[in-house]
């Protein structure tokens, strides 16, 4: 029974969404369609007993149907659509050993999840729980939210869809572009959510970067633009180093980290995407951000690393994303390939801006440059400022080592 | 799906308003609603009197109470309506950017529940 409780557990994982999507497709309902969803998987764990159907999706999908039609057909409250259901009565004589294959309505469902009149939170939470396979509880754990609250956020996002009548479809051409960056950012947001944040347990962590890791997936595979291979690229280069990026608990910089432990099969993985995102020739801010993450990856230290062509790409990416941040990156790029004076000039240029004045990323970069310019007065100065910014546990015990060594050498 | 638009916008600058400018705005709306009722979506659809017409009735405490002026003072007022039926929000934030006030005012896009008529 263990074994067959696990392998329920497994198809709910691998099919969930698609089984999902086409049954929201049918019922144009969120909530019945989860609910039935379930219901068959109930029905599962009973039937299943006796064996695994040869095509469990299909026999999951046919059942959840079938749980549907009877459902609306004792729901006497309300009246339902004739035509609904007629289509699932005319469907219900359709076995699971009939049916070739569930229709894949996956790029409908995330485009709805993502659709503009749903606010961002709102946007990711749907989406990691009905594409992605995260239950209530989960995507209440990742956002540090009691499951009841998250449960009343899904209900009504579920309910604002029925009746604002948000369309369950692929947008129309003229409105793509715009809504597949919305999408873009819901995917890149849930991997940021488990890759930088500074909260939360870190197995459900690293649970939202590999759903969004699926996500990415799902969409590049369905709809292979450049952007949205380019945003997988960069989602598994970065993943590649998760295990290099801490060590007893503290945050590792790129330059320190212990190469070996890089994820060989994801980096190639990473790199053949970007390639074949680049041959589309339409050049955007994921593409250039894997760009940089893959000369950061076939670089075997971060002496060796290409740092000339990473400043150039980051001038690139500023041309995009105009931003004091990738700004700041450029600079330090400068420094790395053209010598610290080289970046300090530039940083000083930036240093003008209000914001980098109160940016904490930007004192400790320049006092980094100071300390190894062996400018070490100035370099206590700028990391003092740094840790007086900083609002980041892991961020601020580093700053302080570093003000540690740099008053031991200024003293000794 | 059923859609109502409330039209914003402030009646003291359009009161302002020469005969010619006015003409115009009426123009546009007019091809607004000629292509509502084309493409089969108009139910309803005007212009309301201005809001030193509007009266506001309350019943408290059985006490009945009527004042002059609408509900709230706010420097935008509701000025028209539309209810269409398109089929789904997307077309219905469609139809809303192409009102008018959507450039100078606001257009509020609210989803009808419909009841069945008894």
């Amino acid at each position: 029974m263990q074994g067959l409780a696990q392998a329920i557990e497994r198809i709910f994982y691998d099919e969930s969404g698609r089984i999902l999507a086409a049954l929201i497709a049918d019922l144009r309902d969120f909530e019945l369609a989860q609910d039935v969803l379930q219901d068959a998987f109930a029905v599962a764990l009973v039937r299943w007993a006796e064996g695994i159907p040869r095509n469990p999706a299909g026999w999951l999908y046919v059942t959840a149907r079938r749980k549907a039609l009877d459902r609306l057909r004792r729901d006497s409250k309300h009246s339902h659509d004739p035509d609904l259901l007629d289509a699932l009565a005319s469907a219900d004589t359709v076995s699971a050993d009939e049916l070739d294959s569930i229709p894949d309505e996956r790029l409908k469902l995330m485009f709805t999840c993502c659709h503009p009149a749903l606010a961002r939170e709102v946007q990711i939470a749907l989406t990691l729980n009905t594409i992605g396979g995260l239950s209530v509880p989960e995507a209440a754990r990742a956002f540090l939210t009691e499951p009841a609250t998250m449960a009343q956020r899904l209900v009504r996002a579920k309910r604002k869809i029925r009746d604002a009548g948000i369309p369950y479809d692929v947008p129309p051409l003229k409105a793509l572009p715009e809504r597949l960056e919305t999408l873009q950012a819901v995917i890149y947001l849930i991997f940021n959510e488990g890759y930088g944040a500074t909260h939360g347990e870190a197995l459900i962590r690293e649970e939202l970067c590999i759903e969004a890791i699926r996500l990415g997936r799902i969409l590049a595979d369905l709809m292979p633009g450049a952007e949205s291979l380019g945003l997988l690229a960069l989602l598994l280069l970065h993943h590649s180093r998760r295990r290099a990026r801490v060590r007893e608990g503290r945050l590792v910089l790129l330059e320190a980290q212990d190469r070996a432990l890089w994820d060989k099969a994801e980096i190639a993985d990473g790199i053949a995407l970007l390639d074949r995102a680049l041959e589309l020739r339409q050049s955007g801010p994921y593409q250039i951000q894997a760009a940089i993450a893959s000369l950061h990856a076939q670089a075997p230290d971060s002496a060796s690393t290409d740092w000339a062509q990473i400043s150039a790409l980051y001038g690139a990416l500023y041309r995009h994303l105009p931003s004091p941040v990738v700004a700041l990156n450029r600079a330090v790029a400068i420094a790395e390939a053209f010598g610290c004076e080289t970046g300090l000039t530039r940083l000083e240029a930036l240093g003008e801006d209000a914001f980098m004045q109160r940016y904490y990323l930007y004192h400790a970069a320049r006092a980094d440059l100071l300390r190894r310019s062996a400018r070490y007065t100035d370099a206590l100065a700028a990391y003092q400022r740094a840790l007086d910014l900083c609002q980041n546990a892991v961020e601020t015990s580093f700053l302080a080592g570093r003000i540690t060594e740099v008053k031991a050498i200024i003293q000794g | 799906m059923q859609y109502m638009f409330l039209i914003y916008g402030d009646e003291t600058a359009e009161a302002r308003q020469s005969a010619d400018e006015r003409a115009a705005v009426l123009n546009e709306y007019f091809a607004f609603a000629r292509e509502a009722r084309q493409r089969g979506m108009m139910l309803a659809g005007d212009e309301l009197q201005a809001t030193r017409h509007a009266k506001t009735v309350r019943k408290r405490d059985g006490k009945l109470t009527v004042t002059t002026g609408p509900f709230a003072e706010t420097r935008e007022q509701l000025g028209g309506f539309f209810v269409l039926d398109c089929q789904d929000l997307d077309e219905a934030l469609d139809m809303a950017r192409k009102i008018p006030a959507a450039r100078h005012g606001a257009v509020e896009v609210r989803p009808i529940t419909t009841y069945e008529r008894r």
